[in-house]
């Protein structure tokens, strides 16, 4: 009975101490109501599934936050509150419903992953609008919008550029698993490289995980090892990937954030998404009384997605004509990335 | 498939399993320790991830490698002293406090990173050593010469470990806890010690091994080691808690990780199977373990907590 009792309050008091360390940072930026601004300001709240500084998906959109509450005037005007580190799906679905019960005029859910909550979620609170992504899929719900990333425009211009670098002719890829915006833009860069060079030979590795870092590394000394002088890779765990590369003076193309800072000899470019193209066209919808239904793309036409060049990476300036040529390309329609589903 | 047997393609597979089995190995051993006393550490994890962070931190503020090698060594000490505190005095059920301590290395090491880190940086890990003429040997020279200290290190353990644990008088202590716990008792020997000793020993190791992990990747993130701790006391029942026979283990989930991942690299094995084909190293080692525990018996005290006269 003595060790049960013992069992049961350790288990206890891990799980709390547990629960408070990986549950993550939640931060509101200003208490309501403890000051009296000229106009109510717009209350926004993100729920995001890793870190808000992961150098990759969930920094993008919160950076896209603080770009337009800078834009809209300050904590005056759009106040952010998130949660991060919510990689379990139910603590993150608690976080929402906390946001909408508090009043939050936006919630954002970023993550593919929190769809189904948002959808049970959302139809009990029709004054709140939602947001998520990356999806399309609006469930039909008035007071839900969706987002996500053409992924392939920025990683066909990074397949352009690797297949024009490359001297050995092999280019290698360090993808998750095969979904979602990883997929597109692994799609993407492989079309990207093999149109600038019909005989490249694109070695894509899936490992199989988004958190595997050492797993990451060991696709990239296999593709190495492959003959693949360029490579890039997609999602939290290709940080592995980069250390290889960085070790081996490989050059490396990054997307979801700017990865400079992992290699700054080596990284060449990145993709960066800008979403607060999205965010500042579902604001003005709220403004209008639209609060959801509609989903929105970004891609390099509309600004969403940009190629963030490394400034130390001596590019030669023919590749970044030919990138620069791609990117206007495919804004303008005349050269057509291979899109999901088609 | 002949793009696999070339020799450079080999060479790096194989070299890339060593490299990746090495802090399976450190956290194996350590936990061959601790069970060989009688109990088993869940934590192992929990205590790689909080030895990684350590590490890691150590070395981006610092670029002190040993400091960083030594403060994960003390972190680990230090879960292994919680650990021991629990299923020794305590006497907690084994099992469920290990998974505990998992949980608080996951949570803790993840918010320490947070607040003291927050971005990933990279840092620089163990250079390669080359042994002299050893290395010079063509493809034995690349595959086993030409490793980091770490690596070196892990593999050294394993004789020593071996010799530890049957040729000397603590060793002989650490077997009879294992297996007899009363009669160690009545002989004058403290349990309690021996595996308040064996738990800190292991989890030092632990710490070392997620040492390993963060210097041989560059980088820490939020669960870094994706579970490795959890393979690693696997690895330990597929080793029959033998020393050896858990380097067998760590190196064949290594080379079968390795493997599997030049093949999809080489487009051998299919995309449409590639997130099936990233089970195979655990299904194997799975498989072999089966197998392997069919033979083997585990020590008789295991996961039982010793209590005098009881």
């Amino acid at each position: 009975m003595r060790r049960l009792t013992v069992t049961g309050i350790l288990v206890l008091v891990f799980a709390l101490v547990a629960a408070a360390c990986g549950g993550g940072g939640t931060t509101t930026t200003a208490a309501p109501g403890t000051t009296t601004p000229p106009a109510e300001p717009l209350k926004v709240a993100m729920v995001a599934p890793s870190a808000v500084n992961d150098l990759a998906f969930s920094q993008s959109m919160y950076d896209a936050l603080l770009a337009v509450q800078e834009e809209m005037g300050g904590e005056s005007a759009m106040q952010i509150a998130y949660s991060d580190n919510l990689f379990v799906v139910d603590d993150a679905a608690a976080a929402i419903r906390d946001y909408a019960n508090e009043g939050y005029d936006l919630v954002i859910a970023h993550g593919s992953q929190f769809g189904s909550s948002l959808q049970e979620i959302a139809p009990d609170y029709p004054d709140t609008a939602f947001a998520w992504g990356t999806a399309g899929d609006t469930f039909g719900l008035s007071n839900v919008f969706a987002y996500e990333a053409a992924s392939e425009e920025g990683g066909y211009v990074e397949g352009v550029m690797a297949a024009a670098l490359s001297t050995s002719g092999v280019l290698g890829v360090i993808g998750p698993i095969e979904v979602g915006d990883a997929a597109r833009y692994v799609n993407g860069f492989v079309a990207g490289a093999t149109a600038q060079n019909p005989a490249i030979d694109v070695k894509v590795n899936y490992t199989g995980s988004f958190s595997d870092v050492a797993l990451a590394a060991t696709a990239a000394n296999t593709e190495i090892a492959a003959g693949a002088d360029v490579l890039t890779g997609t999602a939290q765990m290709v940080t592995g990937a980069v250390g290889v590369a960085k070790d081996d003076n490989i050059p490396w193309f990054g997307t979801q954030a700017d990865q400079t800072q992992l290699a700054p000899s080596i990284v060449v470019a990145s993709q960066v998404y800008h979403w607060e193209v999205v965010i500042k066209q579902i604001i003005d919808l709220i403004d209008q009384g639209t609060m959801g239904g509609e989903s929105f793309v970004i891609n390099l036409a509309n600004g969403g997605e940009a190629i963030a060049y490394n400034p130390d990476y001596s590019l030669p300036d023919d590749v970044k004509q030919l990138a620069e040529d791609t990117a206007k390309g495919i804004s303008d329609g005349s050269i057509n990335p291979p899109r999901p589903g088609s | 498939m002949s793009e696999f047997f070339s020799a450079a393609a080999l060479v790096t597979t194989i070299g890339a399993g060593i490299r990746y089995a090495t802090s399976y190995l450190y956290a194996a051993l350590g936990e061959t320790f601790g069970q060989r006393s009688g109990v088993l550490n869940l934590g192992v994890d929990g205590i790689m991830l909080l030895g990684a962070f350590g590490a890691y931190y150590v070395v981006l503020e610092t670029g002190n490698l040993w400091l960083a090698l030594l403060i994960a060594a003390v972190v680990g000490l230090v879960m292994g002293l919680g650990m021991a505190f629990a299923s020794v005095t305590l006497q907690a059920e084994q099992g469920i406090s290990g998974i505990g301590f998992y949980l608080f290395g996951l949570g803790m090491s993840d918010l320490l990173f947070q607040k003291l880190v927050g971005t990933p940086r990279p840092i620089s890990g163990f250079p390669e050593i080359h042994i002299p003429w050893l290395s010079d040997i063509p493809v034995i020279g690349e595959l086993l010469f030409s490793h980091s200290l770490v690596v070196y290190g892990a593999f050294l353990l394993v004789p020593i470990g071996t010799y530890v644990l049957n040729r000397t008088a603590i060793g002989l202590k650490i077997r009879a806890a294992g297996e007899n716990p009363a009669a160690v008792d009545t002989l004058g020997v403290s349990v309690a010690k021996v595996r308040y000793g064996t738990i800190m020993f292991g989890s030092m190791l632990a710490g070392i091994g997620g040492a390993a992990l963060t210097t041989e990747l560059g980088i820490f993130q939020q669960n870094l080691t994706a579970g490795q701790g959890f393979i690693a006391v696997a690895l330990v029942y597929f080793g029959a808690w033998r020393p050896v026979g858990v380097m067998y283990g760590a190196l064949l989930y290594g080379l079968v990780a390795s493997i599997v991942s030049q093949l999809k690299t080489l487009g051998i094995i299919p995309r449409s199977v590639s997130d099936l084909a990233s089970m195979l190293p655990a299904v194997i080692t799975i498989l072999a373990l089966v197998v392997a525990v069919q033979r083997e018996r585990q020590p008789a005290a295991l996961t039982k907590p010793y209590q005098r006269g009881g």
